[in-house]
């Protein structure tokens, strides 16, 4: 199968077609990433997502860096004042405004996306590229090691690991001093830790695929080493999985803030969307929807765009794909 | 067959590794990260006296390595010991917590699975068009919603507001349940809903190019006789796997919805567990659950080579 795909790449490249040519130099131009960027310029849905996303980044930058929403603690009115022109979310049960809450609690959803990939993509890339690129007994410890992971629920290791950080609160306020917010560190590290398995699975099955490829046997040809063929060679060419599963990963961490905040392993000394909605258990019976309202929409817009910038990233990096979900 | 069966045998003895692996990894959790329980258990201040004792009962003054076993045994003899909260026996409690949970959870299962592949089966059989559009934008809008929220909105409109179903709680025997699983079970099939028609979806689709589809429009049948008899058929073996792997779950309950609905199924063992720093049964269930779920893919691997003779499992 791959000798016939050569063999025709070989003579597409010699036709002597003059139009042929020109398509060869276009394609040239254009970069595998470039290529991907005016695929997904076609779509303007994924645009408009991709906007969304950048625009709460930058919210979520901005309230981070205290220029945002810093006075959410700040007490504006009654309480639970219902939506007006004053206040367009009303205000909770302290009188503190509900449109700056959700404003401020944009700062968790992003960063607990952003944590919990950076925890597990260097896991999930790591073990999996060693998996499917050194196979034997690396392979089959790796998969024994991820099997095993994900042998447990994943609610019920994410809940476990949350809840045992929590315990260590006097240890880690000692380290990171009495402000530090252990309820969003133990989200970041609970969720980091069970996110890694998917990641590893899909890297390892690309790894193996590329290893027996041609470039990789002409890097092996040139002398190149292992590092150098798994990092300069092979590791390139998957980094599409990686992005994508990024998207999908942070609707995910973003959703099981709510979960954990309901489980009471939530983040407690700043506002974010799942204690916001995890507050209207109470609030309902009393007419109060405001807070709820509020963080719902908020999370919907982003978990929305980030669905659909997951399916475009995938149908605009990894064509074959396309269309499957 | 003979490959099969070796395949098999195969399978079951990598069971054991895994096993002691979960067995490992729920060790390192509770006995060797989390922190000393005997604290959480008696207060502040404790005599010197009584922590031996706690220790003593909770097997905690045996030596690592001997903790481990003990799990391991747990594993195998599904001997879990009594639980630190209640002091009930933990398989008994298992036993008490199952009925309730599978009350909720069966029919919410059929009903969801059901459902998705009828609506999956008109999103192909329209692919392309405006009803596939529209109910592919409906299930990711769905998907983009946290599913406390659909609790809380069901809640307090079906049940409080207009009174359609029991707010709370739950009673044993067959008519009375129903009262009080309705609610959750409708919730739980408007959840699954999105992920499952998108999924279903896909399998059917990956079915509908294929050349025997070709073929049979090229002898001229219908559309509607190539996608129930031909496309849907081939496309139940994904289906059918798919949905095998998920029965183990279906026994662990749900940990949100019995939680909130005061339904005493598994899942709200589990979150009084939780709160209560109920470690035995903490462990007891995970281990359950990965029991569960290691038997049941293997069972899921086996049902692909009985329905589909075109795979072989090596």
């Amino acid at each position: 199968m791959l000798k016939q795909n050569t063999i025709n790449d070989v003579r597409g490249a010699m036709s002597p077609s003059k139009k042929a040519d020109k398509i060869n130099t276009v394609l040239k131009d254009r970069s595998l990433w470039l290529d991907a960027w005016h695929r997904l310029k076609q779509d303007k849905i994924a645009v408009v997502s991709l906007a969304i996303v950048l625009f709460y980044a930058v919210v979520g930058l901005l309230s981070a860096m205290g220029l945002l929403a810093a006075n959410w603690n700040e007490v504006v009115g009654p309480s639970y004042a219902p939506p007006s022109a004053d206040y367009w979310f009303g205000t909770d049960f302290l009188g503190r405004s509900v449109s700056r809450k959700i404003i401020s609690g944009t700062q968790v959803a992003m960063s607990v996306g952003l944590i919990s990939s950076l925890i597990a993509i260097p896991i999930g890339v790591g073990l999996g590229a060693c998996a499917g690129y050194f196979g034997k007994w690396v392979d089959e410890a790796i998969v024994w090691f991820y099997t095993t992971f994900s042998s447990i629920p994943s609610i019920m290791l994410l809940m476990s690991i949350a809840f045992i950080i929590q315990k260590f609160q006097v240890e880690i306020s000692e380290v990171f001093g009495a402000n530090f917010d252990i309820g969003l560190f133990a989200v970041f590290i609970a969720l980091g830790l069970t996110s890694w398995v998917g990641l590893c699975r899909l890297i390892r099955g690309e790894v193996m695929k590329h290893k027996n490829r041609e470039y990789v046997q002409a890097a092996d040809a040139l002398g190149a080493g292992h590092t150098r063929k798994l990092f300069k060679h092979i590791l390139p060419n998957v980094t599409h999985i990686i992005i994508i599963n990024t998207s999908l990963q942070f609707q995910i961490a973003i959703k099981s803030e709510v979960i954990l905040s309901y489980l009471g392993l939530g983040v407690s000394g700043q506002p974010s969307w799942g204690t916001m909605i995890n507050d209207a258990k109470e609030e309902l019976a009393r007419g109060v929807y405001w807070q709820l309202l509020g963080a719902t929409i908020a999370m919907f817009v982003v978990v929305l765009a980030f669905n659909i910038l997951g399916d475009a990233l995938r149908d605009a990096l990894d064509p074959k794909l396309k269309g499957k979900s | 067959m003979n490959g099969n069966l070796n395949y098999i045998i195969r399978r079951l003895i990598y069971l054991i590794p895994v096993l002691l692996g979960v067995c490992f990894l729920i060790f390192i959790l509770f006995n060797v990260v989390a922190p000393d329980p005997v604290n959480m258990m008696l207060g502040k201040h404790p005599t010197a006296d009584q922590i031996i004792e706690v220790r003593e009962q909770l097997g905690l003054n045996k030596s690592l390595p001997a903790q481990y076993l003990d799990i391991v045994k747990s594993a195998f003899t599904f001997d879990f010991g009594r639980s630190w909260a209640t002091k009930q026996q933990i398989s008994t409690m298992f036993m008490n917590g199952a009925i309730p949970s599978l009350t909720l959870t069966i029919p919410a299962f059929f009903i969801a699975t059901f459902s998705s592949i009828i609506f999956a089966v008109i999103v192909a059989y329209f692919r392309g068009k405006g009803v596939d559009l529209f109910i592919r934008v409906t299930c990711i809008a769905m998907m983009s919603i946290s599913s406390l929220v659909y609790i809380l909105v069901f809640q307090y409109f079906l049940a409080y507001k207009w009174g359609l179903f029991e707010i709370s709680g739950y009673e044993y025997g067959f008519p009375n349940f129903l009262y009080y699983v309705s609610l959750p079970i409708l919730i739980w099939v408007v959840l699954s809903l999105g992920p499952d028609i998108r999924f279903y979806r896909t399998l059917i689709l990956d079915e509908i190019y294929q050349d025997y589809v070709r073929t049979a429009k090229a002898k001229g049948l219908s559309e509607r006789t190539i996608m129930f008899k031909h496309v849907l058929r081939n496309a139940m073996i994904p289906i059918v796997t798919y949905t095998v792997v998920q029965l183990p779950f279906l026994l662990l309950g749900s940990l949100l919805l019995e939680s909130f609905f005061s339904i005493p199924g598994l899942g709200d063992m589990t979150i009084s567990a939780l709160n209560a720093s109920d470690f035995p049964v903490l462990k007891a269930m995970s281990i359950v659950s990965a029991v569960a779920y290691i038997i049941f893919t293997l069972i899921q691997d086996i049902v692909y080579t009985v329905v589909d003779p075109r795979i072989k499992l090596q």
